[in-house]
């Protein structure tokens, strides 16, 4: 489904980030994890076309990322790439119910206010359709923001450090919601997390280490 | 939920902001377009006003002064002529229509102008109740003397002496209505006509047989009254004077030699209103230029402060914008979400202040008497109205660009990472 071989990213002269090669299947669910401040957010980026690594290559659902213009390349993301962001960060201006029409509207789907209903009652939070971002607990903000990830069935849902400020209890939830939702939508699922907790749940681990001390991560 | 909804949402998260930058530019659009609308109602009623009056014949004074007193019927004239006059100018063949003034008289600030029915034919004038003069002491009314003074036909009325309120009245000779003009929106509306006969019947009465000057009487009533004045009419009919006369030519070639001659050869004076409301039109035209330009200056500072706004608005949502780029977004698409912003916000200020300006020129002209002839200008769009909401929407575009110049360079991964 997705493919990295060869890849760093620099940042002015310190390689920030190495991914010597990593692939993953269509549907697979995978941690990619490490500690903090090695370049998890940023191996998300490269996978979501926001950021060109230096060197290597990238491959996502069929497409490779340095044949695509920026302006493709971002139409491509809204079509193919779901991304739940670390602060589960909502367009504040917007509705609940229009942050999804947003996601729709940016892939360049038409309005489909009954797959949004549909959506904001999977992920149970169907009564704030027509609340606005600050009127909602965490929880629930990262809950519209799983379901804006995945509104458009994209091949790849990312999530960054989902679980970063959650209780056991919710950590788990939000786990099961974002599988439940990747397999919902027929994506590939990819966790960046270094919370311990999240290990059991997800089968398949991607350990990415910190560049200047071991040059490259393993798939184990 | 395309980028212009989008926009509009921002637009309502900030309801205070926006409307104070809208009500600021909306100020800047109103003063502008008034100054517009006001110039371009001023400056055809003068040339309608002159319409089809080649020259205006008088005594010795000012040019402009005679075509203020004749043509706009604002100023005192200069003086009388003799009837004579109005013959010898008939006779040239240069000329096609000769129509004689008698000033000096009012009704309530409305002047009585003692003319020939060619003077109503001038503005196109017609009678909408009644019918023009026929006897002395009839007279006609214009529509805003008889909505003034609530006049109607078969009433009478005495004129008083000057042509400001607070002359004596000539109470012994009333005048009777015998009609009442349609709207000509030319100065007719503000005048009070009737033959020159009646003019001079008036003052006959009054003082007969003192060869006195029907304008001394007119620049200072009070004065001229004292001393006996007050008339025109001289014991002998020959000696029958008129204010002035208007004239109108068979070829505009006629303008210049016949201009000419009557200067240099007669002791009398002609003026031609299109070059006397030329001049006048100059004097006005700086004003209206310094009070455009404090407009422009009003313009410039609102569109400043909507530059600090979006460039305020831009900081606080710049994580938002980096979400929506996340969410398929291209960077023309965030940094136009911003200029449609700033577009939406103009327009409405725009839209806000032409009809302020529109508003206002309507409420001119019912509280302020002296320019009701002005309020026309509330209802019409002038093409230059065109020009000022570009300039309002461009103001918009410029306030933008560097809030969506930053925008569109926006690094999403590095704000995301920010948090």
């Amino acid at each position: 489904m997705f493919e990295l071989a060869g890849v760093t990213h620099r940042y002015g002269p310190v390689t920030a980030v190495a991914v010597a090669a990593w692939r993953a299947a269509a549907g697979e669910a995978w941690l990619l994890e490490g500690p903090s401040g090695c370049g998890k957010s940023t191996v998300l980026h490269i996978l979501a076309g926001l950021v060109t690594p230096t060197t290597g290559d990238v491959l996502v659902a069929g497409t490779d990322l340095r044949t695509l213009g920026e302006g493709a390349r971002d139409r491509w993301r809204g079509r193919t790439v779901g991304l739940v962001p670390q602060r589960l960060h909502l367009v504040q201006a917007l509705t609940v119910h229009d942050n999804l029409a947003l996601a729709q509207s940016l892939a360049g789907h038409p309005h489909d206010p009954l797959r949004i209903t549909a959506l904001l009652e999977a992920v149970g939070v169907a009564d704030l359709a027509h609340r606005h971002p600050r009127a909602l607990s965490q929880g629930e903000a990262q809950r519209v923001a799983i379901a804006r990830a995945v509104i458009n069935r994209p091949a790849l849902l990312l999530a960054d450090e989902p679980t970063a400020s959650l209780d056991d209890t919710h950590a788990a939830t939000a786990l099961e919601l974002l599988r439940a939702q990747a397999v919902e939508a027929g994506a590939t699922l990819v966790v960046a997390s270094h919370d311990h907790r999240v290990r059991a749940l997800l089968p398949n681990r991607y350990a990415l280490a910190p560049v200047a001390r071991a040059g490259a991560g393993v798939a184990r | 939920m395309n980028m212009s909804r989008l926009a509009l949402a921002y637009v309502r998260r900030r309801p205070l902001s926006t409307a104070l930058v809208i009500l600021l530019l909306a100020l800047g659009v109103a003063v502008v377009t008034l100054t517009l609308l006001l110039a371009h109602e001023l400056e055809t009623r003068l040339h309608r006003d002159a319409g089809g009056i080649d020259l205006v014949v008088g005594a010795k004074g000012s040019p402009l002064q005679l075509v203020l007193a004749g043509v706009y019927h604002v100023d005192v004239p200069p003086g009388n002529i003799p009837l004579a006059a109005i013959g010898e100018l008939r006779a040239n063949p240069l000329v096609a229509n000769v129509i004689p003034l008698a000033l000096g008289d009012s009704f309530r600030g409305f002047r009585i102008v003692g003319t020939e029915p060619s003077f109503v034919a001038l503005y196109g004038g017609v009678p909408a109740h009644g019918a023009l003069w026929s006897e002395p002491l009839d007279a006609v009314l214009g529509t805003d003397v008889a909505r003034a003074t609530g006049l109607a036909v078969g009433a009478t009325f005495a004129g008083s002496h000057g042509l400001t309120e607070g002359g004596g009245e000539h109470g012994e000779a009333r005048y009777r209505v015998t009609g009442i003009l349609a709207r000509s929106g030319t100065v007719l509306d503000r005048l009070v006509l009737t033959g020159v006969d009646s003019v001079w019947a008036v003052h006959a009465q009054h003082q007969p047989g003192m060869g006195a000057n029907l304008v001394a009487a007119a620049k200072e009533p009070a004065k001229a009254e004292a001393a006996g004045a007050g008339t025109v009419h001289h014991a002998d009919d020959d000696d029958h004077e008129v204010t002035l006369a208007l004239v109108q030519f068979k070829s505009p070639l006629a303008a210049v030699s016949l201009a000419r001659s009557i200067n240099r050869d007669t002791a009398l004076v002609a003026a031609s209103p299109a070059l006397e409301t030329a001049r006048l039109l100059t004097v006005f035209g700086a004003g209206i230029d310094l009070i455009r330009a404090f407009a422009g200056v009003l313009m410039a500072a609102s569109a400043l402060m909507l530059f600090v706004a979006l460039a305020q608005a831009l900081e606080d949502r710049r994580y938002d914008l980096a979400i929506i780029r996340t969410l398929g977004a291209t960077r023309w698409q965030v940094a136009g979400v911003l200029l449609v912003e700033s577009v939406l916000l103009a327009a409405a200020a725009a839209a806000l202040g032409i009809a302020l300006a529109h508003g206002a020129a309507w409420a001119l002209g019912q509280w302020v008497p002296d320019a009701a002839p002005l309020a026309g200008a509330a209802w019409r769009w002038l093409p230059a109205e065109w020009a000022v909401l570009a300039l309002a929407l461009g103001a918009g575009i410029l306030s933008a660009l560097w809030p969506a110049w930053r925008a569109y360079r926006l690094d999403v991964a590095a704000t995301l990472a920010e948090g």
